[in-house]
């Protein structure tokens, strides 16, 4: 089960990512052992590439990151830096920073989330939009837009515009098999169909030469039986005879 | 005299009872013209009085003072609205909030480099929610856009203001039992 979500489980980032695994290797976040860490975070992209999953681009940098920090980790420190004393600065230190600042964010936010749930209990007045209503007495700031904004406002409008492409696009609303079903239903509910009454139900003429299809199709299969009575008198659908029903099942 | 007072208490009853964003004191100081500890004297019965036998509650949230429905009856406005409330939001969507309410005003990159991926999709999905909004531009190169959260962000919360937030010092020491390897046992 648990391997099962691990797989899974989307990250919103590197970050994320990299705070899942140390959390999971129970590790100190000061003191991260890197190689390792920097090792399943690989295998992590490893795996979401074979599950066809959008790598972005930051989880690459990260990835080059570790590698950065394990190498500098793993190269003897200079003798020059001993003789006079100047520590070296842990190279992991800046990405400890960063996951330490993310994490809080992370508790935030899941305090929010709590505070949302809470609040998903409560209801309040509802206007609909257009309605009177009150306003958020809101500082209203704005902000100067420049003709560069502008620009590319317009631009990001005019790209999301489609393009117009014409095309004859055949809906198949009507399938001759749904209308054979629907015939035979109906003749099981009723025993006779009125051939105009049909037509007062369709729609198009779409429809209706799928249904005519569909007539003729039951016809040839010998399931229905048609009849009119006199000259342009009304046509009447039957099944056939019961037993003919049964033999030819 | 005490019909005056009660009076009073029905109007800002009214007002509360209209309203679909929290009402101010000073909101309500407007409409009735009458000293804000009176108003704020009144509230207070009137809170009193919803916590005896009333569907509702009022609560004090995004700087206001608002009238809401008792949880205990979630279960059946949910049924009467069929699901209730809108989307939840998504985690990339709170901490990117996080992150805004407790630095604003914040540009794009700044949340970007917290979190470690792009936030384009998220502050826009934020703004038009009304959760966040532009605060100015920063006056450094590129003068990119600067985001703050609304009032309507601390409505959704529940918050009466950003002060509600616990201070980020307090969750550095959680953090740091939490990072705590003999700790994690527990959890």
């Amino acid at each position: 089960m648990n391997d099962y979500q691990v797989k899974l489980r989307s990250f919103e980032g590197p970050l994320d990512l990299l705070l899942y695994l140390i959390k999971k290797n129970e590790v100190d976040i000061y003191d991260i052992p890197i190689a390792e860490i920097a090792r399943q975070y690989l295998e992590y992209l490893e795996l979401m590439r074979e599950l066809n999953l959008d790598i972005a681009g930051e989880f690459l940098v990260m990835a080059a990151t570790l590698l950065y920090i394990k190498s500098k980790m793993i190269l003897p420190q200079e003798e020059i830096n001993l003789e006079e004393e100047i520590p070296e600065e842990d190279p992991r230190r800046g990405l400890v920073q960063r996951l330490l600042e993310y994490k809080k964010f992370k508790e935030v936010a899941q305090l929010l989330k709590e505070r949302e749930e809470e609040g998903s209990v409560v209801f309040k007045r509802f206007i609909p939009e257009g309605e009177r209503s009150l306003e958020f007495e809101e500082e209203i700031q704005g902000f100067e837009a420049s003709i560069f904004d502008l620009i590319s406002a317009f631009t990001k409008v005019m790209k999301s515009i489609p393009k117009e492409e014409f095309k004859v696009v055949l809906e198949e609303e009507y399938s001759v098999e749904e209308k054979i079903d629907f015939i035979l239903s109906l003749l099981d509910r009723k025993g006779v169909i009125y051939f105009s009454s049909i037509w007062k139900r369709i729609k198009n003429r779409m429809e209706a030469v799928v249904f005519f299809l569909a007539l003729l199709e039951l016809i040839r299969l010998k399931k229905i039986i048609i009849r009119q009575i006199g000259l342009f008198g009304e046509i009447k659908i039957f099944r056939p005879l019961p037993v003919a029903v049964h033999a030819g099942r | 005299m005490q019909g005056d007072k009660q009076k009073l208490k029905n109007i800002i009853e009214a007002l509360l009872f209209v309203s679909d964003k929290p009402l101010s004191l000073e909101h309500i100081r407007e409409v009735v013209e009458v000293e804000r500890s009176e108003i704020k004297s009144l509230i207070e019965e009137l809170r009193q009085e919803y916590l005896s036998n009333h569907c509702f509650r009022l609560r004090e949230v995004a700087g206001g003072y608002q009238m809401v429905t008792d949880p205990e009856y979630a279960r059946w406005l949910r049924k009467l609205f069929r699901g209730g409330r809108k989307e939840k939001l998504s985690r990339p969507a709170l901490e990117t909030l996080a992150i805004i309410a407790y630095k604003q005003p914040v540009t794009k990159p700044e949340i970007e480099h917290i979190r470690g991926v792009d936030a384009d999709g998220v502050v826009r999905t934020l703004l038009e929610r009304g959760l966040i909004r532009i605060a100015g531009r920063k006056n450094v190169l590129g003068r990119p856009i600067l985001y703050a959260t609304t009032k309507k962000f601390l409505e959704y919360f529940g918050l009466n203001s950003l002060d509600d937030l616990p201070p980020l010092d307090e969750l550095v020491k959680m953090e740091e039992t939490d990072g705590n390897p003999q700790d994690t046992g527990e959890n």
